[in-house]
């Protein structure tokens, strides 16, 4: 246990702000009295006694719970923290909240991603706060001379009752900071939680509503210039010459070069993508001196050709792979998925014998869907700080997974890890984008090359044509029914660019006798990534949307249908590698099927759809209701249902539900992005469209499913059902079937037709 | 060198006048609680108070501030307490928080000017504003509680 320094330089940069007077005037240029770092936390002073890594005390009771994943508007700065105060026993109101440091050592796997913040520290942090207690404990044992057992605690208090003595947890803190952190402690039922299943409010509210510098845009360091880059304008073309003469010559800029991503036979790691591997490069005094001068710089550009790339780790350890050339466009994109669709294709999975059913089918329906590549647009565009010194390196930032970018930030700027700093950020947005390490990368190869502090800025423009984007999807399913309308087997095949959203063992495998799964895959030079879900955001559009027309062939309601399927699987599953719980399945349809009063004569004058999927380890179920408002289909209320497990923090729970819903509504009506000869044609929000305030729905009605099962995520599980109960809310109210995202303009289509 | 009143407060600055206020303010003057989103006007990240007009300071030149009262987020109120702010809190509205700034200044016109807001006023008052994190419903709830509060102030 070591006694931690106090941290007060953390918020010199702040006094800059606040010495200015009423009245006063004072002159500001750029670059005075902005000193290192984001202030995050109170940091008071005095000393910070360490109990574990995610606790600090100081001698007059202050508390500060370290916050180990980055946040990114999932809300972990509050729900972690309150795991550790539960098993603490600390008086919630006055803990404070400090964003940790990248330490995989002290703070565990410190990755924001695959909505696994819940389940990656969940017991971590409950043998964190259940050990530190114990020291706290023993601490006071030692020091009254009582049996430890004979010590209780009490929001940040610790009592002897028969003595009657008692005593802060601060107290005692530079005591038991001496104690070995013990083992196996005995951790509280879930019964008596008092801070976990309490809503509780986000613990930087009041800095976010009052402006306080808190994200990667927002970080100040002395002596920071700015760097933009230009890339190519199309996928498929690479740097080929330019002229800065005129750029040099505009106020504020001091350098424009070219920069390399990866040199020749880089192995990238799995995270590390590779967009445009040569960027140009202006560096200046301000963002808008820089933006201003990128427009004078004269850049040719050619096509790259076929390229290698080298990746190491990951799934199939090292590889190489050739990326084609070839400058996309989206209708051939689409041509290619219809050629491809009728090719062989990898099996993923086969129960039964699907091809004979298909043979004595006495029908047989079949479906293709289709999605577009869709872009992350984060509200805060992509943005890194970076400082690297000849014998060290401090790199700050929005980063949803720090551990990933290290070994190739190491490599790229020729440091040990052990001499670099990672500071995360908040973040604002990040929706799997900000995984991916390039722009860190960018920005320390910049500063490295400028030997001065720097923070790379994207425009909004930078930021949507050179994306990571969720890559578009193509699926086809097939059902055969008998003479009796009995489904007798299902086929799903599915492909896209560069990947398929093919789930094979997911339900509704497992539930059908004859069932047949595979998919392809067209190579690209077009960088996708996650995005929200990633995978089952389409995985679950085509096949809820399927079943939802299944289920009218059949004659059956939609929800009945589903939970008849989930009953096979229960009772009587076909092969045994399925990927899913029939019982939390079922509990999530039957909730929602209560709560929106699915055969409530009332609710007749909505169009309505619902859908349920699993994925992430949660189960989300929605019921969209829909009406025709103006013209254009209109998502008045939802009704949701959930099961995580333990809900940490309920309000902030439903928050991220409602949150899912409109992101999951704007995607599937508006959500797109095209090219033509490689270039994006989406490039601001006035031509890619977002869902706005006027397009939510009235009402989200959200209900979880209560149990005592270990908590799970809820940033992705509650986003891939809604498209499915979207698109059919739609057939409802306009008595077409829509196939192809975004929704909203197959509807438009069809209505010019 | 031009004179901003900034948040009651004034501050010469060496700058060139056609840069945007937006930028005047984050990188200038150091007040960054408004955010840039866009830069064409299309989100409402940046959206500050010119003379009690809400303006997006993206594409607001800072020589049309010279001599205008401007307030941003930081000066919205003294302590947090603007009866947005406030319900802001009480409904624990934000998620990545970035656009949160930007949507508190355009609701504080629009509860000016409409002391009875209802959910279509806020639609139509607050359409300009994205949210990437689809954080409306609380947004909408949150204006409401504000002008109740604000109503309740006057009385
Ligand atoms: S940044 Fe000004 S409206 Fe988007
Ligand atoms: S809270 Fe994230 S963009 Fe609004």
């Amino acid at each position: 246990m070591e006694n931690i320094e106090n941290k007060q330089s953390r918020r010199t940069f702040m006094k800059s702000s606040t010495v200015a007077g009423g009245g006063l005037f004072l002159s500001f240029t750029w670059l005075s009295g902005f000193v290192t770092a984001v202030p995050v936390g109170e940091a008071p002073s005095g000393d910070w006694y360490e109990l574990t890594g995610y606790i600090k005390i100081t001698p007059d009771n202050i508390i500060k719970l370290i916050n180990p994943n980055p946040e990114f508007g999932q809300n972990v700065m509050t729900s972690l923290p309150m795991i550790v105060a539960e098993e603490l026993d600390a008086d919630w109101q006055k803990v404070v909240v400090e964003m940790g440091p990248h330490d995989n050592v002290k703070l565990g796997p410190q990755f924001t991603g695959g909505s696994n913040s819940m389940r990656m520290y969940w017991r971590p942090l409950r043998e964190a706060g259940a050990a530190a207690r114990q020291m706290l404990k023993e601490a006071a044992a030692q020091t009254w001379g009582v049996p430890v057992d004979e010590v209780t605690t009490k929001a940040s208090m610790l009592l002897h009752e028969k003595s009657g003595r008692s005593g802060t947890y601060g107290q005692f803190s530079s005591k038991a900071a001496t104690i070995p952190v013990p083992k196996g402690m005995k951790l509280k039922e879930v019964k008596s939680f008092n801070v976990v299943r309490n809503s509780k409010k986000n613990v930087e509210g009041e800095k976010i509503i009052s402006g306080k510098p808190l994200f990667g845009l927002d970080y100040k360091y002395e002596g920071m210039l700015i760097a933009m880059i230009e890339h190519p304008p199309a996928f498929g073309m690479k740097l080929k010459d330019f002229d800065a003469t005129e750029t040099l010559k505009m106020p504020g800029i001091k350098d424009v070069f070219r920069q390399t991503l990866y040199e020749d036979g880089f192995e990238q790691g799995g995270f590390d993508t590779r967009s445009f591997n040569e960027l140009l490069v202006v560096v200046g005094k301000t963002t808008w001196e820089v933006m201003n001068a990128r427009k004078k710089l004269k850049v040719t550009w050619e096509p790259i050709g076929d390229t290698l790339k080298n990746t190491m780790g990951g799934r199939n350890g090292k590889t190489e792979i050739t990326v084609p050339g070839e400058l996309e466009t989206t209708t051939k994109q689409l041509e290619k998925f219809k050629e491809y669709a009728a090719k062989p294709a990898q099996q993923l999975r086969r129960d039964g014998d699907p091809e004979t059913a298909f043979k004595n089918a006495a029908q047989v329906i079949e479906r293709t869907y289709n999605a577009p590549f869709l872009a992350h647009n984060c509200m805060e565009p992509m943005n890194f700080f970076a400082h690297v010194m000849d014998d060290k390196a401090i790199v700050a930032g929005p980063l949803q997974a720090p551990g990933w970018s290290e070994p190739t930030l190491a490599k790229l700027i020729n440091l040990p890890a052990d001499k670099i700093e990672i500071q995360m950020t908040r973040m604002g947005g990040g929706f799997g984008l900000r995984a991916y390490g390039h722009y860190i990368y960018e920005a320390a190869l910049i500063s490295k090359r400028i030997k001065a502090p720097v923070k790379l800025v994207y425009t909004r423009e930078d930021d949507m044509t050179y994306g990571i984007y969720r890559p578009t999807y193509t699926t086809t399913y097939r059902a055969a029914l008998d003479a009796n309308k009995n489904l007798i087997a299902l086929h799903v095949k599915g492909g896209g660019i560069p990947e398929h959203a093919i789930h094979a063992n997911r339900f509704p495998a497992g539930t059908i006798d004859n069932y047949l799964a595979e998919g392809w895959r067209i190579p690209s030079n077009i960088t996708t990534g996650a995005f929200r879900a990633p995978g089952s955001n389409f995985a679950a559009a085509s096949e809820q949307m399927f079943l939802d027309e299944l289920a009218e062939a059949m004659g059956k309601d939609p929800i009945d249908f589903r939970l008849e399927l989930l009953k096979r699987a229960k009772e009587n599953p076909v092969g045994r590698n399925n990927e899913y719980n029939a019982d939390r399945y079922m509990s999530v349809l039957q909730l929602v099927k209560e709560k929106s009063g699915w055969n409530n004569s009332e609710n007749k004058k909505y169009s309505r759809g619902v859908a349920a999927y699993f994925c992430h380890n949660s189960y989300v179920a929605h019921v969209v209701d829909m009406v025709m408002r103006d013209g254009q289909p209109y998502v008045e209320r939802v009704t949701s249902a959930a099961d995580c497990g333990i809900v940490i923090n309920p309000d902030a729970a439903i928050n991220m539900i409602e949150g899912a819903v409109v992101d999951g509504i704007g995607n599937a009506f508006y959500g797109g992005l095209t090219m033509v000869n490689g270039e994006v044609q989406q490039k601001n929000f006035h031509q890619y469209r977002m869902i706005r305030i006027n397009e939510a729905p009235k009402k989200i009605d959200v209900h979880f499913v209560q149990n005592e099962i270990d908590p799970t995520g809820l940033g992705e599980p509650p986003f891939p059902p809604v498209f499915g109960s979207v698109a059919s809310a739609m057939y409802k109210l306009t008595g077409k079937r829509f196939y192809n995202f975004p929704l909203i303009k197959e509807f438009n289509s069809l209505n010019k037709a | 060198m031009i004179t901003l009143n900034i948040n009651k407060k004034n501050y010469n600055i060496d700058v060139d006048p056609n840069t945007p206020l937006l930028w005047v303010l984050r990188e200038h003057i150091n007040l960054v609680g408004t955010k840039f989103g866009c830069g064409v006007a299309q989100c409402g990240a940046c959206v500050v108070h010119l003379n009690g007009e809400a303006v997006r300071s993206c594409v607001t030149k800072v020589s049309r501030a010279v001599g205008q009262k401007v307030v941003t987020i930081e000066g919205l109120s003294e302590n947090e307490n603007h009866p947005l702010q406030k319900a802001w809190i009480e409904n624990d509205v934000s998620q990545c928080g970035y656009c949160q700034a930007g949507q508190i200044m355009s609701a504080a016109v629009l509860l000016r000017e409409n002391k009875n807001p209802t959910e279509q006023d806020i639609d139509n008052a607050m359409a300009g504003n994205i949210c990437r994190c689809g954080t409306y419903l609380r947004i909408r709830d949150a204006i409401l509680l504000a002008a109740e509060m604000q109503r309740k102030e006057k009385k």
